[in-house]
């Protein structure tokens, strides 16, 4: 489990790094088509007075609604107005409109918002509850009151759109001040003596940049529309040429002259689309995430795997395949990570009978949680197993289908996992998690269902089962969830139970009972055990054989009696050793974190 | 849960009177002299004394607001200043275009944005969440009635599937109701469909990782009934922003009814603005941050509903 969030939840450092973000966004295809169209727009906006054909505002009622021609690109309006003139003039009027409710915006929300996540407190509750107040009025009803009374004035209006928008700006800087605000740098900063206002500038500003500029990206496109909208309604000066006004006009006349409608339409269009374009282009620089793999090169890099050599398979199989509950040949892990893939279980072999219990021992990192979820076939997303066989049951399950692969879960492999209150979902009783399997895997009756969890509940040491089955996840225990979690994974009667770190996460007086339990029921049910853990005091509790990993290999293979009595490697000695000898400290640490 | 409740709905309450008193201060100042609008072209200052007498403006303002909370908190909102009419009648007769347009919208929002986002987020990386992804950085951005102008030219004037504008009342004729509101709906849903979409396809892939999924896996349920699962504990994020998006609509909506003839709220607003229609304008605001409140309300309860935890709260 921690190999995995490790790998999947690495940040990249050098991505927030501001620098190389323009050349990187550049160097995308789509980031750089944008920034090339919007320079553009941005240039015949700022150049309109020089190459507009026209006098935008010049009126010949002759050539009214004139289609395209040499002398007027785009055609004329219905007062034989050049259209591509107004449409360049029209440019400024939307440009500096954005400009308007884009500085008003961050004026408003990025100071409060870096404010109220640095300081927390009165200040958070207050600005976090006028920002939500301020997304929930409609803004449109408070813009058209603002326009009947200013006569329309564009600069109030756009003020006012722009303070519609700041909550957005205030959301940012707020979540990721918080975020900065708890880094040890900051603290580290406040021991030195800086103020609050220098650590907010040098520190915590910059980490709100990136945030802050996608988020104008986006809200630049917005505020257009809600501008091109406000002229589309008739708000606004009738001599200033705006795109929303020239819209109108085309609407009106649609039915006679659409291309009166497709101009305007298509530059407020091609300019918002690429604002919106460049804003996702640069979240999509500055946000970590796993790498997504598309079903193409997961295939393309699953042949390329397959015709590697075989490295040096580890481990030893010591039942015949027929008798095996569990037997595993090769087997290697590999994950998807940023630089192509790494594998963490190197071709390892081992194999468990039927009531045998097998333990598999090693640090965190040594591949052997990997290696139980590849025999449930459930690794984690970005994971993938290949191995020269696996049998499950006496049944070989790599060349099978996996909807078969999946049909043995709950019925031949019960799944024990190492923290219990992750474990359950939150959103439904204990009852409904223990009695939906049995319904939808084992075909039971509701009552039926319902008896088998109770009993199964008795089984593992509740006494109040009625209200154990009545209750939420989060109203139960941490031991009392694993037992919960204990009952799930035996009810379906299955033959291997696969136990990963079980009595890791629970008080130290319940890991002993945890631990009862388990022993009593795989002999009860002579089951085969798969055990995970790091705790040799656990192996040799309940073991039969065990296999110890490091760095995804098997070491060293044996009875518990053999392996105790000499174990053969460095390794082993060390982790004997250590488990002896942290006994104590461990069981204090257990008992102040639980 | 009835703290809980009891606080949700004080805070309603707190924006409500604050919304409504900023309203009435800010129409008050921007217009200042109400009678010059509602008069228009010519007239005489006996006609304007006449007027400002008839609709109160001559009293001063903090007795102009002290009459009308009066009144707006036992539910009447007084009478327009253009035609005299009651607002609260006028209101009603309006309301039920704009709700049937953006009840209809929210309808196709929750259910194309929840399959657009489930599907997305269950595979990332696949073809379909790649597409999804592309075209709503676009669609989120452009304007409704950007979208509304398109969906009209296409649908209504070309293919002549839907009527172009106007409204049909739903006692005349229910099939003429539905496509009298469908493209109206449709324009303002685009942009909310792939904001939900967005949002429950992070939840999603958030929930997926989770290690109780993977139980429940283990366990051998089958991939439908997983989902379930994976779909209630991801919805509440996807849900507020639902509720995000009905502010939105109620905004949308305004410019949408003005292109598709819709006799509802938004082209009220519109020419009471235009008209400077204070109490008409009042009204409105009230009556639409009263839905507000309430779809809020509804979220928090929703959310009660499928998050045991927040219940205790």
């Amino acid at each position: 489990m921690t190999a995995t969030t490790a790998l999947s939840g690495e940040l990249d450092p050098r991505l927030a790094r501001r620098g190389s973000l323009l050349s990187r966004f550049l160097r995308r295809p789509d980031g750089l088509i944008a920034a090339v169209v919007f320079a553009l727009i941005l240039l015949s906006a700022v150049l309109a007075p020089l190459i507009a054909p026209h006098d935008p505002n010049f009126v010949d009622l002759a050539i009214s609604k004139a289609p395209p021609s040499p002398e007027h690109l785009f055609g004329t309006d219905s007062s034989g107005r050049d259209v591509l003139s107004r449409i360049l003039f029209g440019a400024r009027t939307t440009l500096w409109g954005a400009l308007v409710t884009i500085v008003t915006a961050i004026v408003l929300g990025v100071p409060a918002g870096v404010a109220a996540g640095y300081f927390g407190g009165v200040w958070d509750r207050i600005s976090s509850w006028m920002s939500d107040a301020l997304q929930s009025i409609p803004g449109m009803i408070i813009l058209l009151v603002v326009a009947a009374g200013t006569r329309s004035d564009f600069f109030l209006l756009m003020v006012t759109v722009g303070t519609f928008m700041s909550p957005g700006f205030f959301r940012i800087s707020r979540s990721t001040a918080l975020a900065v605000r708890n880094e040890p740098y900051i603290d580290a900063a406040r021991v030195s003596g800086l103020g609050h206002l220098r650590i907010m500038a040098r520190h915590v500003l910059p980490a709100v940049y990136a945030p802050v500029i996608i988020q104008t990206a986006l809200t630049a496109g917005i505020a257009m529309g809600i501008q091109a909208g406000l002229q589309f309604l008739g708000i606004g000066d009738a001599n200033t040429p705006s795109w929303g006004a020239m819209m109108l006009e085309g609407f009106r006349l649609m039915l006679t002259s659409p291309l009166l409608l497709l101009w305007p339409s298509a530059a407020l269009g091609i300019t918002i689309a690429a604002l919106a374009v460049m804003g996702s282009t640069l979240a999509d620089l500055v946000r970590v995430r796993t790498p997504l793999e598309s079903r193409a090169a997961r295939r393309a890099r699953r042949a390329a795997a397959a015709e590697a050599p075989a490295t040096q398979s580890t481990g030893t199989i010591a039942h015949a395949t027929r008798d095996s509950a569990v037997s595993i040949e090769g087997l290697k892990v590999c994950y998807a990570g940023q630089a192509g893939e790494t594998e963490v279980v190197h071709g390892i072999s081992l194999d468990v009978a039927p009531g045998e219990v097998l333990g598999i021992v090693g640090e965190s990192g040594s591949g052997k949680s990997q290696t139980v979820f590849s025999i449930l076939d459930l690794l984690p997303a970005g994971g993938r197993w290949s191995a020269d066989a696996i049998w499950i049951g006496g049944r070989e399950v790599t060349s099978m289908a996996p909807s078969e692969r999946h049909k043995l879960l709950g019925r031949q492999l019960g799944y024990i996992p190492q923290e219990p209150m992750s474990n359950l979902d939150p959103s439904y009783t204990i009852g409904h998690q223990l009695v939906e399997p049995l319904r939808a895997v084992h075909g039971m009756s509701r009552a039926a269902a319902r008896a088998t969890a109770a009993a199964m509940l008795e089984r593992v040491g509740i006494r109040d089962v009625k209200r154990v089955m009545r209750s939420y996840p989060h109203e139960i225990s941490g031991g009392m969830a694993q037992r919960v979690l204990i009952a799930g994974a035996i009810s379906g009667g299955p033959a291997v139970l696969v136990a990963d770190e079980p009595t890791t996460a629970l008080d130290v007086t319940v890991q002993a009972e945890v631990l009862e339990l388990l022993r009593e029921l795989q002999a009860e049910h002579r089951m085969a055990l798969v055990l995970v853990t790091h705790n040799f005091g656990v192996v040799a509790d309940i073991c039969d054989r065990v296999v110890v990993m490091r760095d995804g290999a098997i070491v060293e293979t044996g009875t518990v009696d053999a392996l105790f009595a000499a174990p053969a490697e460095p390794y082993t000695r060390e982790l004997i050793a250590a488990s002896l000898d942290s006994a104590e400290t461990r069981a204090e640490l257990d008992r102040k974190s639980a | 849960m009835i703290w809980f409740t009891a606080k949700r709905l004080l805070s309603g309450v707190v924006l409500l009177v604050l919304v409504s008193v900023g309203t009435f201060f800010l129409a008050h100042l921007a217009i200042s002299d109400p009678t010059v609008n509602l008069l228009g072209g010519t007239y005489t200052p006996e006609q304007q004394a006449a007027l400002a007498h008839k609709i109160g403006t001559d009293r001063p303002l903090l007795v102009q607001f002290g009459d009308w909370a009066s009144h707006a908190v036992r539910g009447d909102f007084g009478t327009s200043w253009r035609n005299f009419q009651s607002v609260g009648d006028q209101l009603a007769l309006k309301l039920p275009v704009t709700l049937s347009v953006v009840t209809f919208a929210i309808l196709i929002t929750a259910i194309v944005g929840t399959a657009f986002g489930l599907i997305a987020g269950l595979r990332p990386g696949s073809i379909f969440d790649r597409v999804i992804k592309a075209v709503s950085v676009v669609l989120f951005a452009l304007p409704g009635f950007w979208v509304s102008l398109v969906l009209v030219i296409w649908f209504a004037v070309q293919l002549k599937w839907f009527p172009a504008v106007g409204y049909v009342q739903p006692t005349q004729s229910i099939d003429g109701w539905l496509r009298s509101i469908t493209l109206p709906a449709v324009s303002l849903a685009l942009g909310a469909i792939v904001a939900i979409a967005e949002q429950l396809r992070n939840a999603v892939i958030a929930v997926d990782r989770q290690d109780y999924v993977r139980t429940l896996r283990s366990r051998g349920l089958s991939r439908a009934r997983v989902t379930v699962h994976i779909l209630r504990n991801a919805s509440p994020a996807a849900l507020t922003v639902l509720a995000l998006m009905f502010v939105g609509l109620l905004s949308g909506a305004i410019v949408v009814e003005a292109i598709f003839s819709l006799p509802g709220i938004g082209q009220l607003t519109n020419s009471s603005s235009q008209i400077g229609d204070i109490p008409m304008l009042l009204g409105i605001t009230v009556i639409s941050i009263v839905f507000v409140v309430i779809v809020n309300f509804l979220l928090d309860l929703a959310l009660g509903f499928l998050n045991p935890k927040a219940r205790v709260r």
